[in-house]
This record gives structure tokens, C-alpha cells and sequence, in this order.
């Protein structure tokens, strides 16, 4: 059974259809690239799997773990072990970085029936994780975000989703506005959290970040459709080639024959 | 509109969860004033002659006044005839103990991590001689008197301390410096007196005590706290608890007065009944509050969270005459439902190289309304003063308000003034990025609103501060639950 399922999803905002017949299935240590040109409705996707309100679901159905994950609200996604590293990450003014991620933390373990971790429990925690991704201990104790420059905004997601240490992991965007060693930063963070246990979706309008995190199938969202599907060679094509090709030999061809899935 | 906005509707509308306790007054004098009733209220108290032609110049004050208009508030008109300005003290009917109390209430205390003992002393519940919290009471007030400290209720001050009290009183706030502080100088029932002598460090917050001393205290309080030079003193009034009050209207004064390099810092949290969501039934409070800085080198703060009350009109200010005297402001007004509030504060700089801070952070949800007022006056000899003011107003879900009426007045050259102003929405991303990691919505929103009002809860005692916090996460979180 796939982590992630979806089927035949149709999604937009205020009426104005965006996903139409999203196919596409995720399985365990596997890492799966998102790519397609600006509009194509990459972020959307993103959005609709976290819960973001402002989408509308039409159609179609996506489970995870093999539960309906459209029933769930966004924090119950969060608490199931899905995970979205925000393409434009949200300052908390006055909440520090440490205090917000115990808390978030904390919300997750009680879900789960585990125990909550005090502060020096977490404090262990976060200095563990701090290694691994290479995070300044500055961060923490500024408040969320506030302040931030870009890079160091993206590298909190990612030692979000290091301490947060999701099931479904899916970075939107997170390569925008990186510099290339915040980028290779970034990537290794992703990398050394990879695990059998766990997946990861990167959302990416560059073949870039596939230099450092080498992804298992590449799909290509154009117009709201996955219209190819391949190895990780295809970002390679995409990136000499753009996506003007795939548009022409797709033509009016239904998405759903070009899906693809795990193996 | 979005279902991220309607729940933070469904937050911003939670009930009051206790209603009042309508009591009928058995010693009450009759409906309305005169000065009949100012000489039975000074002879119930048993005060000298001069306590009661202070009070009675205060009427003809008030008589010649009107109420201020001015306010960006509306209730309907008060009849300042119907109200009884008198009861006497009777023995409550107490429960006797906790499994008699409301268990709402009880809920709430537990949210708000109130003790268990307090929990008891805070409904009413007589006390026995394991938690008696009058003779816990009694050895503070020893304590206190080895360092000279007085500190006891006003009545008792004006019987045993009436050099002091006849010093001071109205020094500050003259009996007829508005329509409410003349009512309350002509009416007060009750209040604290506090005096720290020379060079004293008072060594406690004066808070637990106060509470005590409070319960009682009525509608129209009455406080007075000097400090000598040199002497230093925090006094926190109020208290998370909520409070059951079965008077509407509410006219306190409050007196600061700090000689030469002398501190008095003040802070309140106050959770008065803000009424129900048509804003029927809450209290109005109209508060005048002033310190004086008499002294050179002296400090006065204000720190203040307001979150009950149905109309709240204050505005807590420093007048700062000693040189290098230093007045702060720091404040958090809540208002929800059919709440309003008019408060900021006054800071007038008369003596040289003087400086003030004002922090002010509104929060509006439902229909309340928010407004800051404030006055920075640099008058003509305050050579180098300094001001800065900072408001900063958020707005949760889309029928609130938010409004600022800044006065800056400067008539020396030399001052510099700084006002810096922001509204800002709690944004549904905010609460979107929360919720992605995790946390509920009554959580964001708490998380939210806790970490705009941090620069405040940052100057209040510790742990007030976090009572405070908790307080605004009740106030705000509500109906989820």
C-alpha cells in the first residue's frame, strides 16, 4: 500500500478550476519531484494536501496511510505526520522559534498517545537535530521568522521537519530564493532525514535542487494535470529541453494515461 | 467568507461563563445623592470632620461638572440618582466549601492555575485556621511595619494616619480635576493606603495581601502610595480571577506619588464582567489613574491588561516634574462582543531631561471596539525631554475596530517625541502555518495574541505575567471546548 494516494483530484479557488485530475501515488522512502511551469498549479497541490481552506476539492479522493486525508483538518493532517515546508514561510512576531516548535511538538506526541517533552527533554532534542542540519542556535530563541533573511527561513522549515520528524514530507518551493549553498544546505538537511519510513515530494520550478536531492520519479504538472512521469533523468531533459515539448506531445491526451505510481 | 475567519468568530464569542449574583443589600441607604448621603456615608465610616468637607467640596465640584462626551465609547445615559452610594459591609451567605461553588467558575480557576486554597479564598469560602489567610495576612502587615511600610485599607489610614492622608490625598488627582475622580472624591467607599518611608526597598509585591484587603472594596475605590526618597514599591491590583460585582458602574481613583529617586511600579490585570454579547449587564469602568514623579531621578510605571468590563475609559498617566524623572505605559486592552474601550494614558513633561515610554497594544475581537488615546505635553521649561510611543493594534475576524487618537503637544525646542503606530490582522496564513505544525486554533490564536502583547507581560511581575498570559488565552479561546 502507497503512503499517498491520490486519485482523480480536482481542486481550485473561488470557482476558478486549478488541479483537474491530479493522479499520483507516493510510497515509502521514496522521494518524488514535483515539477512544471510557473501557474501549472505545483503550489496548489501543496496547498490542497495540507488542508489550506482557500481550496475547494470538486473531485476525487486522496488517502493516506490509507485514510480519507480530505476528511481530516489541517492540524490533524499535521499531527498524522504530514508535514508542508512553506514555500513563504509566516512570521509569528513575539513567539520565539523554540517556543512554537514545542509546542507543535508537544500537539503532535499527545495525538499520537505519547508522552509530552519538557524543556530539557526538548532542549536535548533540538541540539541533536541542530547537528544535523547545520542549524545556528541564534534561531532559536528569535522569534519565529521575524527577521529572518530568505535562507535562513527556508533552513527553519527544514529544521522544522527535522524536530517534527514527519511521515509525508512535501517542500514547496523551498529551493526559491536560496543562494546555492543555502541550497546544498537545505538538501543535505533532507537528505540525512531521509528514511524506509518516510516520503518526500519536492515542489520545484528548477532542475537545480535535484542535483542534491536525487529524486526517485519526477512527475510534470502542466495545466493542472501530471502529463509525464519518469526517472530522475526527466529533470535533466526538462532542464536542456523547458517544457514546451511535453506540452505539444501531450496535446489532449486525458492526464490519466500518463499517471504514474510507485512500483 | 472562509472557515479560518469564522472560527475565530467562534473564539472571539464565547459566553461569560458565570452570570452575576443579584444580591439585595440589606443596610443600603436610599437611591441617589446629595449631600444627606455624603454625611451618612462619612459617619458610617466614623471619619473626622475634615475627611467629610473633603468629600463634600468634592460634590459641589461634581455638581458644577459633566460627564465627558468626548470618549469614543456609547452607553445608555447613567442616572447618577438611581444608585445607591451607600451599603453597609454584611456577612455574606459563604459556601462552605469548593463542592458548593459554581463548577464553572471552579473551571476556570483551574485554567488560570490558581491554587486550591486561593481557589477557596477567591469564591468566598470561610477559611479555617489550616489556610487562614488573614493571619497569613497579618504576618505580611508585621513584616512590613518592622521596615515602617504602612500599608493597610484607606478608612483605616484615615483614622490612623490622617497627617499622611490629609498630605497627599488629592495631591495627585485633585477632587475636581474630572466628573468621575469628583464622584468617586465625594462617594469613595473604600481603597488602599500605602507609605514607604525613606530609602525603603518594600520587599514584597503588595499583592497577595491586597487581594484580601480588596474583596470588599466597592464601586467607588479610593488608593493613595507614596514613596519617600528612595524608596521603591511594586503594587500589583486586580486579579486573573474574575470578578462578580453586582455594581455597574465602577469610578476608582488611583494616587502615585514618588519623591526623589524614588520608584513606584503599578500594575493591574483586571477581569471585570465585560456583560453579555449584546454587552448588556458589563461594568463600566471610568478610572482616573496619575502618579506624580515629584522627585528628581524618580520613576513611576504603569503596566496594565484589561480584559473585562463592558466600557473601560482610563487612562493611567505620569506627571513628571522632578528632573530626569522617567514615566512608563505599558498596556494590553482586550476587547470582544459589544466591549469597549477608550484607554491609553497622559504624560506631561514638566521638569528637565525628563523621559516617558508608552507600549500599547489593542486587541479587538467581535464587535468590540478599541481605542487608544494618548497625550505626550512637553510644556515650556522641559528641557530634553523624551517620548516614545508605540500602539500597536490587532484585529481578530472582520467586525472589530481599531482607533488611535494620539495628542502630542510640545512647546520646548529641545524635546524629541517618536510615535510609531501599527494595525495588523491576525492572519489566517499565521494561523494556517500553526495549524500545519500541528497546534489547534484556539492554540494559534493564543500563541498569536500572546507573543503581540509580549513587549508588555515582559514589565509585569513574573508571575502575573503568567496568570496574564493565561487570562488572554481564556478570554480568547472560550467556546472551543
Amino acid at each position: 500500500m502507497s503512503l499517498l494516494e491520490v486519485r482523480n483530484l480536482h481542486a481550485g479557488v473561488q470557482g476558478n478550476a486549478i488541479l483537474e485530475g491530479i493522479n499520483l501515488s507516493v510510497g515509502k522512502g521514496e522521494i518524488h519531484a514535483i515539477m512544471g511551469p510557473n501557474g501549472s498549479g505545483k503550489s496548489t497541490l501543496a496547498g490542497v494536501l495540507a488542508g489550506r481552506e482557500a481550496y475547494v476539492v470538486t473531485e476525487g479522493e486522496v488517502l493516506y496511510q490509507g485514510k480519507d486525508l480530505l476528511g481530516l483538518s489541517p492540524e490533524e493532517r499535521a499531527r498524522e505526520g504530514l508535514f508542508l515546508a512553506f514555500q513563504y514561510p509566516v512570521e509569528i512576531p513575539g513567539v520565539t522559534n523554540m517556543y512554537f516548535l514545542k509546542a507543535a511538538l508537544n500537539a503532535i506526541r499527545k495525538h499520537r498517545g505519547i508522552e509530552e517533552l519538557d524543556a530539557m527533554e526538548f532542549i536535548a532534542l533540538v541540539k541533536e537535530k541542530m547537528k544535523v542540519i547545520d542549524f545556528d542556535q541564534s534561531l532559536l530563541n528569535r522569534p519565529v521568522n521575524e527577521g529572518f533573511s530568505g535562507g535562513e527561513k527556508k533552513r527553519n522549515e527544514i529544521f522544522q521537519m527535522a524536530v517534527l520528524d514527519p511521515t509525508l514530507a512535501i517542500l514547496d518551493e523551498t529551493d526559491s530564493g536560496l543562494d546555492i549553498d543555502a541550497l546544498r544546505i537545505v538538501a543535505e538537511g533532507v537528505n540525512r532525514l531521509r528514511s524506509p519510513e518516510n516520503a518526500v515530494v519536492v515542489v520545484t520550478h528548477y532542475q537545480r535542487l535535484l542535483n542534491y536531492i536525487v529524486p526517485d520519479f519526477v512527475h510534470v504538472l502542466i495545466d493542472g494535470r501530471i502529463v509525464k512521469s519518469g526517472g530522475k533523468e526527466l529533470a535533466l531533459v526538462l532542464e536542456e529541453k523547458g517544457y514546451d515539448w511535453i506540452r505539444e506531445e501531450s496535446g489532449d491526451v486525458p492526464a490519466d494515461a500518463h499517471a504514474a505510481g510507485s512500483k | 467568507m472562509s472557515t479560518e475567519t469564522s472560527n475565530i468568530e467562534e473564539l472571539a464569542n464565547q459566553e461569560y461563563k458565570y452570570g452575576f449574583v443579584t444580591d439585595i443589600e440589606a443596610d443600603a441607604a436610599p437611591r441617589g445623592l446629595n449631600e444627606d448621603i455624603i454625611r451618612l456615608i462619612s459617619s458610617k465610616k466614623g471619619e473626622p470632620e475634615w475627611m467629610l468637607q473633603w468629600r463634600l467640596k468634592a460634590y459641589g465640584h461634581w455638581l458644577t461638572m459633566k460627564e465627558p462626551a468626548w470618549p469614543n465609547v456609547s452607553y445608555p445615559p447613567i442616572n447618577y440618582q438611581d444608585i445607591i452610594y451607600y451599603s453597609a459591609p454584611r456577612p455574606k451567605v459563604r459556601p462552605k466549601d469548593l463542592s458548593e461553588v459554581d463548577p464553572e467558575l471552579i473551571k476556570t480557576y483551574q485554567k488560570l492555575g490558581i491554587s486550591l486554597g486561593e481557589q477557596e479564598r477567591l469564591s468566598g469560602i470561610a477559611v479555617d485556621a489550616v489556610f487562614d489567610s488573614v493571619s497569613v495576612a497579618t504576618t505580611f502587615k508585621e513584616k512590613l511595619g518592622e521596615l515602617g511600610i504602612i500599608f493597610c485599607s484607606f478608612s483605616e489610614a484615615v483614622r490612623e494616619h490622617p497627617d499622611l492622608v490629609k498630605k497627599y490625598l488629592g495631591s495627585v488627582v485633585p477632587a475636581g480635576d474630572n466628573f468621575f475622580a469628583a464622584l468617586n472624591s465625594a462617594v469613595f467607599s473604600d481603597g488602599s493606603f500605602c507609605y514607604i518611608p525613606k530609602g525603603v526597598r518594600c520587599p514584597m509585591e503588595l499583592s497577595t495581601y491586597f487581594r484580601i484587603n480588596a474583596a470588599d472594596t466597592g464601586q467607588f475605590e479610593r488608593t493613595l502610595i507614596v514613596a519617600e526618597e528612595g524608596a521603591y514599591v511594586s503594587y500589583l491590583e486586580g486579579c486573573t480571577a474574575p470578578m462578580r460585582d453586582t455594581n455597574q458602574l465602577h469610578a476608582a481613583v488611583v494616587e502615585l506619588v514618588a519623591l526623589d529617586d524614588a520608584r513606584v511600579k503599578y500594575s493591574t490585570v483586571q477581569n471585570w464582567y465585560p456583560g453579555d454579547r449584546e454587552g448588556k449587564g458589563g461594568i463600566f469602568n471610568f478610572v482616573t489613574k496619575r502618579g506624580k514623579c515629584a522627585g528628581r531621578n524618580s520613576r513611576i510605571s504603569w503596566t496594565q491588561v484589561e480584559t473585562g468590563s463592558a466600557i473601560t475609559w482610563k487612562y493611567p498617566g505620569v506627571l513628571l516634574i522632578g528632573d530626569n524623572s522617567v514615566g512608563e505605559f505599558y498596556s494590553v486592552a482586550v476587547t470582544n462582543n459589544r466591549q469597549q474601550a477608550d484607554t491609553g494614558t497622559k504624560m506631561v513633561h514638566i521638569g528637565k531631561n525628563t523621559k516617558s515610554t508608552i507600549v500599547s497594544k489593542g486587541i479587538s475581537a467581535g464587535h468590540g471596539q478599541n481605542s487608544y488615546r494618548g497625550l505626550v505635553d512637553v510644556k515650556r521649561n522641559a528641557v530634553g525631554a523624551r517620548n516614545f510611543s508605540q500602539c500597536d493594534s490587532l484585529l481578530l475576524g472582520d467586525r472589530c475596530g481599531a482607533h488611535t487618537f494620539p495628542y502630542i503637544e510640545v512647546k520646548n525646542t529641545t524635546a524629541r517625541v517618536e510615535h510609531e503606530a501599527s494595525t495588523s490582522k491576525i492572519g489566517e496564513d499565521q494561523i494556517f502555518y500553526c495549524k500545519q505544525r500541528g497546534l489547534s486554533t484556539e492554540d494559534a490564536v493564543n500563541m498569536i495574541v500572546n507573543g503581540f502583547c509580549k513587549e508588555v507581560f515582559r514589565e509585569l511581575p513574573m508571575e502575573f505575567a503568567v496568570e496574564a498570559q493565561k487570562l488572554l488565552g481564556v478570554s480568547l479561546e472560550g467556546s472551543v471546548g
